[in-house]
């Protein structure tokens, strides 16, 4: 699909901060953000809460086929983050070779550029992530 | 609720057919099962329809209504049911609870999808709706690129190859050689699987389903009823079904589909088996790692012995096993709406010992297990020879 305008606008907030919920009764982190706990149901205190976007790759792909507005990537390294708060993210991993993404790797989020949609469509931007530099941790 | 049979089969040739409309196709099936069952079209008291993404590949929604009205059996009432790829199976488990209910005693399921006259990218996208679309598939994902994701894990976890994942659709297609119906008629071999183009590493283009164009159909009736009417009649003796996250990286697991395993369990209760009762399955491998997880999560094998098993051939016809004696999604074909309907039809013939060059010795009792999207709804039914 080719995202509308108000559908990028809506959460524009949450996919450039990576602003989920938090569930204040259980401790369970929220990405995109819950209204309800599935866990406490109504006994569960939702907040918001800003992630730090630090992770570790839980498993990725490289993909070769890509969907319409997305050719221009490819290959690209696309993995599923285990966030160090708990929660699980999918997103792009940049600056490094697809063939070098690693299980287990360190990631932390990064502001990019998602997709064009032509020479004067909108310009999606969001999250990607990179690795860490650990010797600068 | 009363118990429900399976009367009647019938589907359309699997394939790129360019020059048959979805109206033809659906018919051709609905003709076809009608036939089969040797009932009057106007026994039929109601029909529920199984399509996925109608509009967005041919423009067509309002489906049931085009059908019921295509087939001639205006003015019974016509529903459509949607569940990504498990709308089949979702609109058989409607029909199911019609006639279970006692609200009908004769009714049409109807499964089709019409793909090939959207482009690649279209069908891909169209496909792409099964998933998050704002957290999956707006950061670049892709089906084959989500069950890539499961693949790396399985392979991570349990020393699953991409032989293994191969084995899969290698045998696939060798079944497919005895089905007339079937898309492919072109055997495979492991060594072609792995060198054939990527997708989504680890995932090649042989390792995933084609984009097919197909109807299938099957008429249900009151158990009761269908004794009265034929011999040849099959009891459905479980219809379970489950749900879980739409979005994948919100589940606990990547190795397994939860909703498979809820729905499997719950279908062995309600028909009193075990796995090991199963004689012949059905199962959805849209991607060959579809085929590994399915066959673990609905207990054929112990969870990560279903790459070994399906490489060793225990799944083949004449195995412990036998899984996707139609060719399954790989080698059958996969239009999306249909999948579900159809593997109920050659279950049906299984059971009836019609499957021709294909048939397991025996068959007492069959499985089919239908997912949409990568695991947020998945049904199983369990059919009984009676």
């Amino acid at each position: 699909m080719r995202p509308g305008l108000p559908l990028l606008w809506r959460r524009t907030v949450e996919r450039y901060n990576l602003v989920g919920s938090r569930c204040e009764t259980c401790g369970t982190h929220f990405i995109p953000a819950r209204n309800i706990c599935p866990k406490c149901r109504r006994k569960g205190k939702i907040v918001p809460y800003k992630f730090s976007g630090r992770g570790k790759i839980y498993t990725y792909t490289i993909i070769r086929v890509a969907p319409e507005g997305y050719e221009f990537f490819v290959p690209y390294a696309l993995a599923i983050i285990e966030l160090e708060e708990g929660a699980r993210i999918t997103g792009q991993v940049v600056d490094i070779h697809p063939d070098d993404v690693k299980i287990g790797m360190p990631v932390e989020m990064v502001f990019r550029k998602i997709h064009e949609d032509g020479d004067e469509g909108l310009i999606t931007y969001g999250f990607k992530f990179r690795p860490v530099n650990e010797v600068h941790q | 609720m009363r118990k429900v049979a399976v009367v009647g089969v019938g589907m359309s040739k699997f394939g790129e057919l360019w020059d048959l409309n979805l109206r033809d196709l659906v018919v051709q099936a609905g003709i076809n099962a009608i036939k089969d069952a040797n009932i009057d079209g106007t026994e039929i008291k109601a029909l529920y329809g199984g399509t996925m993404a109608s509009g967005r590949l041919i423009g067509q929604e309002h489906i049931a209504a085009l059908i019921v009205d295509a087939m001639g059996l205006n003015p019974i009432p016509a529903t459509r049911v949607e569940g990504a790829c498990a709308s089949g199976g979702l609109a058989l488990r409607n029909a199911y609870f019609a006639i279970a209910s006692g609200a009908y005693d004769c009714v049409v399921v109807g499964g089709v999808e019409k793909m090939t006259d959207a482009t690649t990218a279209e069908a891909v996208t169209a496909l792409g709706g099964a998933g998050d679309q704002e957290w999956e598939l707006l950061q670049g994902a892709t089906f084959p690129g989500l069950y890539a994701l499961m693949a790396r894990r399985h392979m991570l976890e349990y020393g699953t190859t991409e032989e293994m994942l191969a084995a899969a659709a290698v045998k696939n297609h060798a079944n497919a050689m005895h089905n007339k119906y079937a898309q492919f008629h072109n055997p495979i071999t492991i060594e072609d699987v792995l060198h054939s183009k990527k997708v989504a590493d680890p995932l090649k283009v042989l390792d995933c389903s084609p984009i097919t164009d197909g109807a299938a159909a099957v008429i249900l009736m009151d158990l009761e009823k269908a004794k009265e009417h034929t011999d040849n009649y099959v009891e459905i003796a479980a219809s379970a079904q489950a749900s879980d996250t739409v979005a994948l990286h919100d589940r606990e697991s990547l190795t397994e589909i939860r909703a498979a395993q809820i729905a499997a369990r719950e279908a062995y209760r309600q028909a009193g088996i075990t796995p090991k009762d199963i004689d012949v399955a059905e199962v959805h491998d849209c991607f060959t790692i579809a085929e590994i997880m399915a066959i673990e999560d609905v207990g054929f094998f112990p969870k990560g012995q279903g790459g070994r098993a399906t490489l060793d051939g225990e799944t083949k016809i004449g195995g412990t096993i036998p899984v996707n004696t139609s060719g399954g999604l790989k080698a059958c074909g996969h239009p999306v709406g249909a999948t579900g309907v159809k593997q109920v039809v050659e279950l049906t013939w299984q059971l009836r010992g019609e499957a021709e060059g294909r048939q397991v010795a025996d068959a007492q009792y069959g499985l089919a297990h239908n997912v949409g999207g990568s695991g947020a709804t998945c049904v199983v039914h369990i059919l009984k020879k009676p």
